[in-house]
């Protein structure tokens, strides 16, 4: 027992969405079990001047307490964060977040690259990174260096998406493991 | 993809920067300021990391760019306009109240913040009687702070905000343009002062009324982030008023007691 709590401890979800995706992030976080125990940060494009209640909308179909993730927060399991809007959103090493008002990356700001990225050096092969509907390649290149440090990385089936083009990028370029339709995309995270 | 410069690489950068030009980054948010690193070694085309840290080493100009480089300058004219309109409605009224005003942006970039101010304590009537202390670690965005010239594409931007914020002049009547660019009325510049301050490294310079340090706490450690609490905590006058960043906080710190948040913005006022 002890002992599965502090391997879950190491573990990281990382979920990546643009157009298309929201669907499918408010599908995952309704099926998800209120037992997971891993952290998961969630972070989807959304025009700048949206105000908070997205994190609020989330909230109410998630089992999960959802929190929009606040500049130095310790990152604690079983809690689902929301990068805010017009910041990116960084997971240090010592597990906590910090966030960064830097230019925007891939025209975005939250960037998918920047979180699964600094996911990937803080988590390692505890990081698993999911891609989901999206009409720019933001978040590909992420997937890369979480796959890189021994990660895993899926994305949303592209058939399933209703802007196929994200996830489609990074089964192009990519050697991706798991290509997931939405329905297996919440099971998939409760067995990790 | 790979990153040239990792942990290791950025620890001996930082203890370069520290030890050969007195900038210490060393408590600074490590994954936002290790992008940046990498972001100027590809920027400036090194072959090598041991290449970047030679010029760094011995080259002071280039340390210099180094440390502009690697901190973060966006910001824009009214950024969050519910907190000027919180400015406007909360603090000011209470600000008019002193035979003079003292206000400090720590961490003002290219100024936009400061200019932002200026405007509202104008069209509250009470620049006249203000001082705004404007400071930064970058002399550069400091020179261009002072020239109160921003990007004339910008305007519209700005304008919208600075109508979100409540404000009901004709924004452009605050600035003349020429070509790409807007020159925003001396009478607002006349009363700002700008000048290099680290808040790392630098101590308490002034008493003030209200201190604005709106999105550099976000890239300090937290422990850091306490110091510079009890630096801006002996630099204001009780009953003066902390402004942060809409994403972060005072509560958590060490001065945290001695504030209360009374608005709905990320402003406290110092009550003990
Ligand atoms: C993102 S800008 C914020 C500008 C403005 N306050 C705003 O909110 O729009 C952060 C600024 O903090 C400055 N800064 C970073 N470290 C600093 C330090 N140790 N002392 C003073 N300023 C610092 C940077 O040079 C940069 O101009």
């Amino acid at each position: 027992m002890a002992k599965d709590s502090l391997r879950d401890e190491e573990k990281l979800v990382v979920i990546g969405g643009s157009a298309g995706s929201l669907p499918v992030i408010m599908f995952i976080l309704q099926h998800l079990k209120p037992t997971l125990r891993i952290p998961v940060v969630v972070v989807l494009h959304r025009k700048s001047d949206s105000d908070s209640s997205l994190s609020t909308l989330m909230a109410h179909r998630a089992k999960l307490v959802v929190k929009e993730a606040d500049d130095k927060d310790p990152i604690i399991p079983g809690m689902i964060y929301l990068a805010p809007p017009d910041y990116h959103l960084l997971v240090e090493r010592d597990k906590h977040f910090s966030l960064d008002d830097s230019e925007k990356i891939n025209y975005s700001r939250p960037s998918i690259d920047v979180t699964f990225e600094s996911a990937a050096e803080a988590y390692g092969k505890g990081t698993v990174g999911i891609l989901l509907s999206g009409a720019n390649a933001d978040g590909v290149d992420g997937l890369q260096v979480i796959q890189e440090h021994g990660g895993i990385i899926a994305v949303q089936d592209p058939s399933s998406a209703q802007v196929p083009y994200m996830p489609q990028a990074a089964v192009n370029q990519l050697k991706v493991e798991r290509i997931l339709g939405i329905q297996d995309i919440p099971g998939f995270i409760d067995s990790l | 993809m790979d990153n040239a410069i990792g942990e290791q690489e950025m620890a001996l950068l930082l203890s370069d920067l520290l030890e050969l030009y007195g900038y210490d980054f060393t408590d600074y948010a490590k994954a936002s300021l290790k992008r940046r690193l990498n972001r100027l070694f590809t920027l400036d085309r090194f072959p090598s990391f041991a290449e970047l840290r030679y010029q760094v080493r011995n080259d002071a100009e280039y340390a210099r760019r180094c440390v502009e480089q690697i901190t973060v300058n966006v910001t824009e004219m009214f950024r969050d306009p519910a907190f000027y309109h919180a400015l406007r409605t909360e603090v000011l009224p209470v600000l008019a109240t002193y035979p003079f005003i003292r206000i400090w942006h720590a961490g003002c970039s290219t100024g936009e913040e400061v200019y932002s101010m200026a405007i509202l304590l104008k069209e509250a009537n009470l620049l006249h009687k203000s001082l705004l202390y404007a400071t930064d670690i970058n002399t550069q965005v400091l020179q261009k702070a002072a020239t109160g010239i921003f990007p004339l594409s910008q305007m519209k931007q700005y304008s919208e905000n600075y109508i979100a914020s409540g404000g009901k002049e004709d924004f452009s009547s605050y600035y003349t343009a020429s070509y790409n660019s807007a020159k925003f009325d001396e009478e607002l510049s006349r009363r700002m002062v700008f000048s290099t301050h680290n808040l790392v490294s630098e101590s308490s310079f002034n008493q003030f009324q209200l201190i604005m340090c709106r999105n550099v706490l976000i890239y300090f450690e937290k422990e850091l982030q306490g110091r510079v609490f009890a630096l801006f905590d002996e630099s204001l006058e009780k009953l003066g008023y902390l402004a942060v960043g809409s994403k972060e906080t005072i509560k958590f710190s060490p001065i945290a007691n001695r504030y209360r948040q009374e608005s709905k913005e990320k402003i406290w006022r110092k009550i003990h």
